[in-house]
């Protein structure tokens, strides 16, 4: 702590003379030294932010790289005890036991996740938990004015008695911002804030916080689209792997040097040989769109064509919300809304209404989140393998838990479940041991076509390798395996060939010798087209 | 891309000796559950016997208080299901009502007999089960409501049919079904059946077991597996036969657990059931239809309730416009004090039978004490809110 200490005051030191009078070099804000783990994974390594007076400072990086993280300790999620480091604001070291007191100090964060309640008005959303009144009781039309006060303001034609769930994704978003700024907050963090907008509703954004910027309010910006960062942003700090690795002025910087500095990782030597000769193509995707009512904005996926074939690792890269996960979905007939095009399995046109249909033609999908949507956590580790297998583990409508170990036991030795027995509820295994029972789970099916949703999310380098050679092993043994990742190594290290996605279209295709961290990046924000 | 990889494989570690023996070695969790539910019971029968002088445990006592399980039990072996998929249905008291209403008047009106006028009864259950299955499932109406509206409108029904007044029955064979009891012999080839069958499905998995390469169990492990129940059969047989046979609405409670056990055990449906009350996100990824299954376990549960209307009709002798009131309470108490969570994903057939016999324990050992009905309400309210409280709990020490 104390060689910490010293570094911090050298540091202000050297701030405060470098603009000892200007407001807009006015140090807002600064963490230092940021070390944040979690089980198995060192989420933030050492990681240095600070933020003036009146400037928007981006914070890009691979997802992955520890943005969310970091925000999360800015906002006080992680309270102190959790993670090691300092927080200073206007100077001032903070200690943050909860979300409370990083509200107190001035900082607002708007996560991606927007913390609206839908069935509420806007103005008591923006009020919620202090409201104003006396003894309890609300004073409605001190509530709406303040709320009406505000909103005009930020220059929003929004009626603070409308409901939010009235509201399109970039109203919603201005009414976060609206409620941060009704605490008072001087610095304001926006995670992803155009994800889910529209370009429209962009634009009536980036006019809002160039206003913010004006009144000297600091912003953090995080994204990972370049353009709005080089558009909107003073200066720029690349995260990767959880340290920090620079922090610029954005106009000392272009495109491809941010997006070298986001990827340029070794590609680490995890990955198995690859022998594999892909043979017929077992999967084909011709014109897929696929639109989600209850999602306003653009299709999730826009006219996606692709194969895969028996044999053949095809990852598919792109960023958050770029549509990977919507195109599994669809492909599983699992995507909520409605879904066009044609998808041919093993050379026949496929209905696949529901994923038994897809399960039927020999399909499986490992879901990203294996909590949410993998794994019945209460459950025995035989109960989750032979779930989708159970039609083909019984004849007619009875069971056979006998004939399920026997069917069961080979995998579970094979894949190295580390588990006392079959027995054991699946709620208490470690991340990587869940994720290799989901995946013995399809395995059991003996699919054609194996989906993969981040198939290392959230467990630990030693697991990983045990992951990546048995994906190895499947396309060796015959099966095409379609796997999303937003691990540029691992879609380098494992995919014979690489989709791009970029806001549900494809921006790119690669094949294992032509692809490049750097290339598929640029594919990925948007900057380039490889396809 | 060059990818120089070292191959995992050659790191495998060579398979433990004991994780042969260990593999098959289930969780003693659920067991000792089970062990703590009959504990339970028995220090509850003691404390009745106890402070009944002793008639609490007489074979009489013992077979009323068996007798009075039939009704909430078949309706907590339907109603587990329900639950366990992670859905409720709080109209099974009405639907006592109305099916027993209905199996009466077709007696009175059209005199129908014993068989027609049963049928009737499980159809007009089957019937409400399939409807409000179906606004479960596809109208999406959260069971929950779809089930309080039915809690009213069968009893509305029920008491519109009937015009307010109690029909009693016409005929009489029908009394049987909740007053009558097998005879000494039947009973005892029942229970030679029993455990014949009990012998010969312990056989019959050790093969399997064998056939599946597993290792048979041993002979002390075989011999304990057919000798424990079935001196629990016999002793429960011949306690019955000591008074007046084995019940007849026991029997139909003891064939409907069994086959509920089976169906939730053994099934498809059954696995399936825990899976969407576990993590029903899962469970649609995993190609189970959800919608088609949770209609069954209504269906089911509705036509359960036919049947424990006709028994509990025939034990009254009479069908009432208000009969069964509050039954669904009963029925979901049995199944959380048999270890259900209403959160779906967990309960077992068995362990609601329990958590009935302990609810009929409690009312049968009160009123042979003359509790006033007040407090005995208060006491199984306080005993149901105690069970899961202690069942939390332990849940979260572990």
């Amino acid at each position: 702590m104390a060689r910490h200490g010293s570094i911090d005051i050298r540091h202000a030191a050297v701030v405060g003379a470098m603009n000892p009078t200007s407001s807009a070099g006015v140090s807002l804000l600064s963490m230092r030294d940021i070390c944040k783990e979690f089980p198995g994974v060192r989420a933030l390594d050492g990681v240095t932010l600070d933020l003036r007076e009146g400037e928007i400072h981006a914070l890009v990086g691979e997802n992955g790289a520890g943005k969310s993280t970091l925000m999360k300790i800015l906002g006080g999620v992680y309270p102190q005890h959790q993670f090691e480091g300092e927080i200073r604001v206007s100077d001032e070291v903070k200690r943050f036991k909860g979300v409370r007191d990083s509200e107190k100090t001035g900082i607002a964060v708007v996560f991606q996740e927007l913390s609206l309640v839908p069935e509420l008005t806007v103005g008591e959303n923006i009020f919620l938990g202090r409201e104003p009144g006396s003894l309890g009781v609300i004073n409605w039309n001190a509530l709406y004015a303040r709320a009406a006060t505000l909103l005009r303001e930020l220059n929003l034609d929004i009626d603070p008695r409308t409901k939010v769930s009235g509201l399109g994704m970039g109203q919603q978003q201005l009414v976060e911002i609206a409620k941060a700024l009704s605490q008072d907050a001087r610095i304001l963090v926006l995670d992803e804030p155009t994800a889910a907008l529209t370009d429209t509703e962009a634009e009536v954004l980036f006019g809002v916080l160039a206003d913010l910027r004006k009144r000297g309010i600091g912003i953090v910006y995080v994204s990972h689209r370049l353009a709005e960062v080089f558009r909107l942003s003073d200066r720029v700090t690349v995260l990767r792997d959880g340290k920090s690795i620079v922090t610029a002025a954005t106009d000392s910087l272009n495109q491809q040097q941010v997006i070298a500095r986001m990827v340029g990782r070794e590609i680490s030597q995890m990955f198995p040989v690859v022998r594999r000769a892909p043979a017929e193509v077992v999967l084909e995707v011709k014109h897929l769109s696929a639109v989600d009512d209850a999602v306003r904005g653009r299709p999730s996926l826009t006219d996606v064509s692709f194969s895969a074939r028996r044999g053949e690792v095809l990852g598919i890269a792109g960023l958050m919300g770029a549509g990977r996960t919507e195109l599994l979905l669809s492909l599983f007939g699992a995507f909520p809304g409605k879904v066009t095009g044609e998808i041919l399995v093993g050379g026949k046109p496929a209905r696949i209404a529901s994923p038994a249909d897809a399960i039927d033609l020999g399909i499986g999908f490992v879901t990203e989140d294996r909590k949410r949507s993998g794994l019945v956590l209460n459950q025995s580790i035989l109960f989750n393998m032979t779930l989708a297998a159970l039609p083909r583990l019984s004849d007619w409508f009875a069971t056979d838990e006998l004939r399920e170990i026997a069917a069961s036991r080979p995998l579970f030795d094979s894949l190295q479940i580390k588990a006392a027995s079959l027995f054991t509820a699946a709620g208490t295994l470690s991340g990587g041991t869940q994720q290799k029972v989901v995946l013995a789970k399809w395995l059991l099916n003996k699919p054609r076509v194996l989906l993969l949703d981040e198939p290392t999310h959230g467990i630990d380098i030693g697991a990983r390798q045990e992951v990546y050679s048995t994906i190895a092993k499947l396309a060796e043994s015959g099966v095409a395996v379609v796997m999303v990742s937003s691990e540029l190594p691992e879609v380098l290290g494992l995919s014979d060939r690489i989709l791009v996605l970029h806001e549900g279209r494809v921006s790119g295709r690669f094949t294992r010798d032509d692809g490049t961290p750097e290339a598929i990046m640029a594919c990925a924000t948007g900057t380039d087209r490889h396809a | 891309m060059p990818s120089r990889g070292s191959s995992v494989d050659s790191a495998a570690n060579p398979p433990e000796k004991s994780r042969e023996e260990r593999l098959h070695r289930r969780l003693p969790r659920q067991t000792l559950r089970s062990y703590g539910m009959l504990l339970a019971l028995v220090v509850l029968w003691a404390i009745f016997a106890f402070a009944t002088g002793g008639i609490f445990i007489t074979t009489r006592n013992f077979s009323n208080l068996i007798r009075q399980t039939a009704v909430t039990g078949v309706l907590a072996v339907g109603m587990v299901m329900v639950i366990i998929a992670g859905e409720i249905d709080l109209s099974v008291g009405s639907l006592v009502g109305l099916s027993g209403m209905a199996a009466v008047m077709v007696q009175t009106v059209w005199h129908w007999g014993i068989l027609p006028s049963v049928l009737t009864g499980v159809f007009v259950g089957l019937a409400v089960g399939l409807v409000q299955g179906w606004l479960t499932a596809w109208a999406r109406v959260p069971s929950f409501i779809v089930t309080l509206g039915g809690l009213l409108a069968w009893r509305g029904a029920a008491q519109g049919i009937s015009s307010g007044s109690t029909f009693p029955i016409r005929v009489e064979s029908f009394r049987a079904i909740g007053q009558g009891y097998l005879s000494a012999t039947a009973g005892i080839v029942l229970a030679a059946i029993g455990v014949a069958a009990l012998i010969w499905s312990v056989l019959f998995r050790n093969r399997a077991r064998r056939r599946h390469g597993l290792a048979p169990w041993s002979g002390t492990g075989l011999t304990l597996r057919i000798i424990g129940p079935s001196v629990l059969t016999v002793a429960f047989v011949a306690a019955l036969n000591a008074y007046a046979g084995v019940p007849i609405p026991v029997l139909i409670l003891v064939v409907i657990a069994l086959a509920g056990a089976f169906v939730t055990q053994n099934t498809r449906f059954g696995r399936h059931l825990y899976a969407i009350g576990g993590n029903s996100e899962a469970a649609k990824l995993s190609g189970i239809n959800l919608r088609s299954q949770v209609l069954i376990a209504f269906c089911i549960l509705g036509a359960l309730s036919g049947v424990a209307g006709i028994i509990y009709t025939a034990r009254v002798g009479s069908a009432g416009p208000d009969a069964g009131t509050l039954l669904e309470l009963d029925a979901i108490a049995a199944c959380v004090i048999g270890g259900a969570s209403l959160m779906g994903g967990r309960g077992t057939v068995f362990g609601a039978c329990l958590g009935a016999l302990f609810m009929a324990s409690l009312d049968n050992g009160m009123s042979l004490k003359d509790i006033p009905d007040f407090i005995q309400n208060i006491v199984k309210g306080g005993i149901l809110v105690a069970a899961v409280g202690l069942d939390m709990l332990g849940r979260r020490r572990s």
